[in-house]
């Protein structure tokens, strides 16, 4: 009898889950796809200006979609190096004392607010930048990928450490009995057995920076233009979305464009996620 | 701003329980520009007629103009004017718009205090939106390059900037783009050759306001209308104003009421 109830009960929280799924997908389709339709999908996908305010408005977000891109692949050039060496570190040098308090760390890291970080990177990184490299403004693709990439850093180094903790010990000892040294097991054993976990953890961060709102918004600068340096002020699809729904006509073109955005970065989510769960299924 | 909506809910749960005495209710929605007016104007009429319950919700003008269009609001509160297209939409579903103008407020281009530059002209600022001028020695400063700030595409204030600056002309690509006023102000403040424009009530002593055609902002000179960046702020209401409404507009545009729109950092109309 309880049995069955709590099965009910988790099999309908379960339902709803997908519900909620099949609810936002549907209704960012209906509004979007009838957008990008009449815009046409090269002028959308390909035109270089997102110039909504002139009499014949323009809507091509592809400087919008190379900032996004730009600003997460400089975001991932953070993250990569210090998420897995700090999961490196963690999974297979640090004594359990020490791995007791780094990890409490990560996982803090991991729960600020992105607004936060925004703040940050606007009222302190910014301004240190333009000091330090003599740029003209520090609301930039480098500053936005920096914060980024520290936002990213906890999940790829928490996914990565699974990972590498998960690679069998009797490897490692096997490795020892060869006569390799620590470093060598570390990148030429452990390494290569937990790439596929380390590999969707670097997927899951680029899902996790490609979709992050407010510090882009606060700090990438919101320039609608392909960068000509790392110093340049970019702006993504996210921002464009959350700066400009506000105040739009609703219903009007440029509501259903934003809402053309949100299909273009759905899909490019919903690849990234498909690709890391594709990753970890073929390591099964 | 989750306490805002903490709050609102709080408010809407209040009036709604309300509901069940002989109380009227005032639903105003719209513009983030207007809210502080509002709320404050609001605040103490309820005070004044405690049987009136008035909630005031933000969203942005076109959120308000929307809600009034579909019956949810009893006013639209909106730092532009109306477009032509909503007012069609409206006499589609039967709502004739009534414009009221309840505020003034003026834009202020601001710069770093550090820079010798202090008037601009409204065609020279044209040319630097447009990227024509990318440099402050075309403007009497010196060798740098101008670093330029504008406000979000949807925002109230871009859209008045927009109508009597760029006119129908195309922003360069290098402009920031930014969410909000103190943003604009923050970031001119810490970059040294940017420029910028913010509302009148959001200069502060960190950044250098410019005359513009050698006008100074202020409120005279917005009000009598030798400052050319300025608008009106509107409330929008579904025909001529009846009742408890009319008596609350009457309010806001009395001498008191324009007291409150002062309060709140704006121009009154008088």
């Amino acid at each position: 009898m309880k049995d069955t109830f709590f099965k009910r009960i988790t099999l309908f929280s379960s339902y709803l889950t997908i519900g909620f799924l099949i609810l936002i997908v549907f209704s960012i389709f209906k509004e979007g796809i009838p957008g990008i339709l009449k815009i046409g999908i090269k002028e959308f996908i390909f035109g270089r200006y997102w110039a909504p305010y002139l009499d014949t408005p323009q809507f091509g977000i592809y400087p919008l979609i190379v900032g996004s891109i730009f600003a997460t692949l400089g975001a991932l050039i953070v993250s990569i190096p210090l998420g897995v060496g700090t999961a490196i570190y963690v999974a297979e040098i640090a004594n359990p004392k020490l791995k007791e308090i780094i990890k409490p760390f990560i996982e803090i890291l991991a729960g600020i607010p992105s607004v936060i970080f925004g703040l940050f990177g606007m009222a302190f990184l910014g301004p240190l930048f333009v000091r330090l490299f003599n740029i003209s403004t520090g609301l930039n693709l480098f500053t936005a990928s920096i914060i980024l990439g520290i936002m990213v850093l906890p999940i790829i180094s928490s996914i990565s450490e699974d990972a590498i903790s998960s690679v069998p010990k009797d490897l490692r000892e096997a490795s020892y009995a060869l006569g390799a040294n620590r470093w060598e097991t570390i990148i030429f054993v452990v390494l290569p057995k937990a790439r596929v976990g380390i590999i969707s953890a670097i997927v899951l961060g680029f899902g996790r920076a490609i979709g992050e709102t407010m510090v882009v918004l606060m700090v990438a600068g919101g320039a609608s233009r392909i960068p000509k340096s790392i110093f340049c002020p970019v702006r993504t699809m996210t921002a464009t979305i959350a700066a400009e729904m506000g105040e739009t006509m609703v219903g009007s073109l440029h509501f259903k464009a934003l809402f053309g955005i949100g299909v273009v970065l759905f899909i490019i989510t919903l690849i990234s996620i498909m690709l890391s769960e594709f990753m970890r299924l073929k390591k099964v | 701003m989750r306490f805002l909506k903490f709050l609102m809910f709080s408010l809407m749960v209040l009036s709604s329980i309300s509901l069940y005495g002989k109380e009227t209710k005032i639903v105003m929605t719209g513009s983030t520009t207007v809210l502080p007016i509002a709320q404050r104007i609001a605040e103490v009429y309820m005070s004044m007629y405690p049987d009136v319950v008035i909630s005031v919700r933000g969203g942005g003008s076109g959120v308000g103009i929307t809600a009034l269009l579909e019956g949810r609001t009893d006013i639209a509160t909106s730092s532009r004017k109306i477009k032509d297209e909503e007012i069609k939409t409206g006499r589609e579903k039967g709502i004739f718009i009534k414009e009221i103008e309840i505020a003034k407020d003026g834009i202020v281009i601001i710069v770093n205090k550090n820079n010798p530059v202090s008037n601009i002209t409204i065609d020279e600022l044209k040319k630097i939106y447009t990227g024509e001028i990318t440099n402050w020695n075309k403007l009497g400063g010196p060798n740098q390059p101008i670093v330029v700030i504008s406000r979000d595409l949807s925002s109230g204030t871009f859209e008045v900037f927009k109508e009597i600056v760029l006119k129908n002309a195309k922003m360069s690509e290098n402009c920031l783009m930014l969410a909000s006023n103190n943003a604009v102000s923050s970031t001119v403040s810490t970059t040294p050759w940017a420029i910028g424009y913010v509302g009148l009530g959001y200069i502060t002593e960190d950044v250098k306001p410019l005359t513009l055609n050698n006008v100074i902002p202020s409120e005279k000179t917005v009000r009598d209308g030798t400052y050319k960046l300025s608008r009106s702020l509107y409330f929008y209401l579904n025909g001529e104003p009846k009742g408890e409404i009319k008596k609350f507009i009457e309010f806001t545009l009395s001498e008191t009421g324009q007291k409150l729109v002062k309060e709140s950092g704006f121009i009154p109309l008088k």
